[in-house]
Formats: structure tokens, sequence, C-alpha cells
């Protein structure tokens, strides 16, 4: 049961470390100051949501790492972090389209975990809930924006949906962790979600005036760890740089 | 020395700035949740307002060292994060406080009530997000004005 839990939990953690450090990266570099803010102060409410799911990682792996440690001092095939969130940021649009596929995801999974049989998951959950609606609002407003904006924008932002789609999937596989969390009433049956999720982001690509791609093939190996993607190796080459070069720097 | 009384320690707490925005207390933030002796430990259970606010070290630290200041020898920051932090919390001290700063105190309509400075009602978004994580960017277009919005959560 914990060797279960301590995976579910590190899924959870990793999706917002790997999700929060991709949209850090537009810190400083972002096409208008409003939208800079935005994303840094998105990227924030990652990692705090992380420290609270790697912190209870780690109190459930017991075996005296925590959440940094977690974080700095594991490798490539250690993550459990879906393929969709390790994507390269590439334009303001596919950034923002990765924030919206992954949003709609993230209200459903944490609205669900808030009546979770694990209290400390119930706990986090709740108090990440809230900011993840908060986000869910602002990807929505901007992919409509986009995809319904020039023609150029328009452009983009079906590339980047045709791009991230085949990564959408692996949010509703479920494997024997996630059955095992499910029968303990620990976590939402995530293949049932993918309903309500589609609910939400179809009327939104619509008013966007893109196009769902047709094929419902997903690309798999992130969430278990077997095959991520090439790009994961080089964010934590960067993210894990200092830590790694110097050990239990303080600051 | 003696022991101070709860509603001593409420007292100092309330003197405690918030570091982002001074012109409020931590305690008309509404994120001091309880104060309790463990022996001759005084523990203060602290709640975040943004999980990855990274005021909440520096809040920390300000109280440990005003309550020391007051003499406190020992004291242990409990961090709570259930129930979750909401700005229904803050105090009618807090949000008159944050009016006359010129920032518009959380609104449940989902956004400014009206502009902190002119009170005209003439008011739109800029941004839903804003230099810290509690607060977002709005503008009056009467005295156009830009100013910050304490986000409702």
């Amino acid at each position: 049961m914990s060797a279960a839990l301590f995976e579910y939990l590190l899924r959870l953690g990793d999706n917002t470390l790997v999700l929060g450090h991709r949209v850090s990266e537009w810190c400083g570099v972002a096409p208008a100051l409003e939208e800079d803010i935005a994303l840094a102060n998105t990227a924030l409410d990652f990692i705090g949501q992380t420290q609270m799911w790697l912190a209870y990682a780690a109190e459930v792996e017991d075996k005296g790492r925590d959440a940094d440690a977690l974080a700095f001092r594991r490798d490539v095939w250690d993550f459990r972090s879906l393929l969709l969130v390790e994507q390269t940021n590439g334009d303001f649009g596919k950034t923002l389209m990765r924030q919206f596929l992954f949003d709609a995801f993230n209200v459903l999974n944490l609205t669900a975990l808030v009546g979770s049989a694990d209290v400390r998951i119930a706990e986090i959950a709740a108090k990440s809930v809230k900011e993840a609606q908060y986000h869910l609002e602002r990807s929505r407003e901007t992919v409509i924006a986009l995809g319904d904006g020039t023609q150029e924008s328009n452009r983009r932002m079906q590339k980047a949906l045709d791009v991230l789609w085949p990564f959408a999937g692996e949010m509703f596989v479920v494997d024997a962790v996630d059955t095992e969390m499910q029968k303990a009433g620990i976590g939402p049956d995530l293949a049932a979600l993918r309903g309500e999720w589609v609910a939400i982001i179809q009327p939104v690509l619509t008013s966007a005036m893109l196009t769902l791609p047709e094929s419902d093939f997903a690309h798999k190996g992130g969430k278990t760890g077997v095959r991520h993607s090439e790009h994961l190796g080089h964010m934590l080459a960067t993210m894990q740089f200092l830590p790694r070069a110097y050990p239990d720097a303080q600051w | 020395m003696s022991r101070a009384t709860n509603e001593q320690i409420w007292k100092w707490l309330d003197a405690v700035p918030d570091p982002e925005i001074p012109v409020i207390s931590v305690v008309d933030l509404g994120i001091v949740r309880g104060v309790a002796w463990d022996a001759d430990t005084l523990e203060v259970s602290v709640t975040p307002t943004y999980s990855g606010c990274p005021a909440t070290s520096v809040i920390a630290m300000d109280i440990e060292t005003a309550l020391m200041d007051r003499g406190v020898e020992h004291v242990r920051i409990k961090t709570q994060i259930a129930p979750a932090w909401t700005t229904d919390w803050l105090s009618e001290k807090g949000r008159a406080k944050l009016e006359d700063y010129g920032i518009s105190p959380p609104n449940e309509a989902g956004g400014p009530e009206q502009c902190p400075r002119c009170k005209s009602k003439e008011v739109e978004r800029i941004s839903q997000f804003g230099s810290t994580p509690c607060k977002a960017q709005w503008r009056c277009t009467d005295c156009l004005e830009p100013f910050d919005y304490f986000k409702c959560i």
C-alpha cells in the first residue's frame, strides 16, 4: 500500500514540479509584462503545490529523503510526470495550450481528490484546487483570445493543439497504482474523468475556432517513468545543476 | 518570564506587518490560525495564502523575531494548510486599510467594487495576476489610474 501511495504522490508532485519549472522558463522573456507576471505566478503556485506533494511523498517513503531530495536528486527514470508537462514551451501559444489541456484535467482531478479517503491528500487538494481553478480561467480565456485572434495566431494555436494532443491521452490512462488508489478510496477513476475533460475543452476549442484532432492515439510512459521524452533530461540538467554541483548550498 | 496571555500574544502579532503589504498585519490577513503554549514553547499556527507564496518563510521569521523581542524564548511556527485560507478571513480593519493604501479589497463579485483612488465604479481588468500571488492588476477608466486588486479566493 505505502509503495503504491508513494508512487501516486510522486506522480502528483512531479507533474506540478515539471510544469512549474517549464512555465518559470518564461520569467523575464514573456511577450508582455502582464503575461510574464502571470506565468511566473502560475509557476510559483505549482512549485508551492510540489512542496506539499513531495513532502508527503517523502514521509510516506520514510527513507530519510525530503521534498528537496526528491526534486533535485532523482534522475529522469525516477520521475513520474506526464509526458504532456515535460514538452518544451515552444511559442507563447503552445505554452498556453499545454497549460489549458493540463489545467482542465488538474481541476477535475483535484476536485475529486478533495474527497480522498487520505486526509492529507484531501487537504493538499483543497488548497491546490482553488489555484488550479484560477489557472484554468486564465488559460481558457487566453486560448480563445489567441485561437480566435489573427490568422497567424489561429494557425499557431491549431498547430500547438495538433502537436500536444497525442500527449494528452496519458492523463486518463489507468494502471495498477491508480486502481489500487481508487479501490482504497484515495484517488478517482482517471478513465472516467475523460468525458468531463472533453466537456470542458470542447466548447472552448470551438470558441477558439480550433479543431479537435480525431485520433485518440496517446504516447505513454511518463507517469510510469518507463519512457520519458528526450526533453526531460535537458530540463533537469538546468533545474538540478545548482544543488548537485553545490550539495546542501544555503542562501 | 511568566507566560504572556493569549490576548497579549494576539496583540503582539497584530503589530507584525505583512512583508509584501506592510499596511496590514499578519493577523489582519487572517493567516494566524492559533496560538498555544506547549510547556515553555509558544506554538503559532500559520496558514499560507497561496501555496507558493515566497513571503511565507519571511512571515514565519518575522513572527518569531517579534515574539522573541517581547521576551518569548521558545517559539515554534506550525504550518497548517487545512482548512485552506480564504480571503473571507481578512479582517474588516484589514480591508479598510487595504483600500486606504490603494489596494482594492477582495470582492465576491470577482472584481473590485470601485477604484480605490477616485471611488469610480468604472473599472477594467488589465491582468488576472499582479505583483504578488494574492493580487491582480486593474485600471480605473475614469481617473485612468492602474491599481492592485486583492484576488478573492
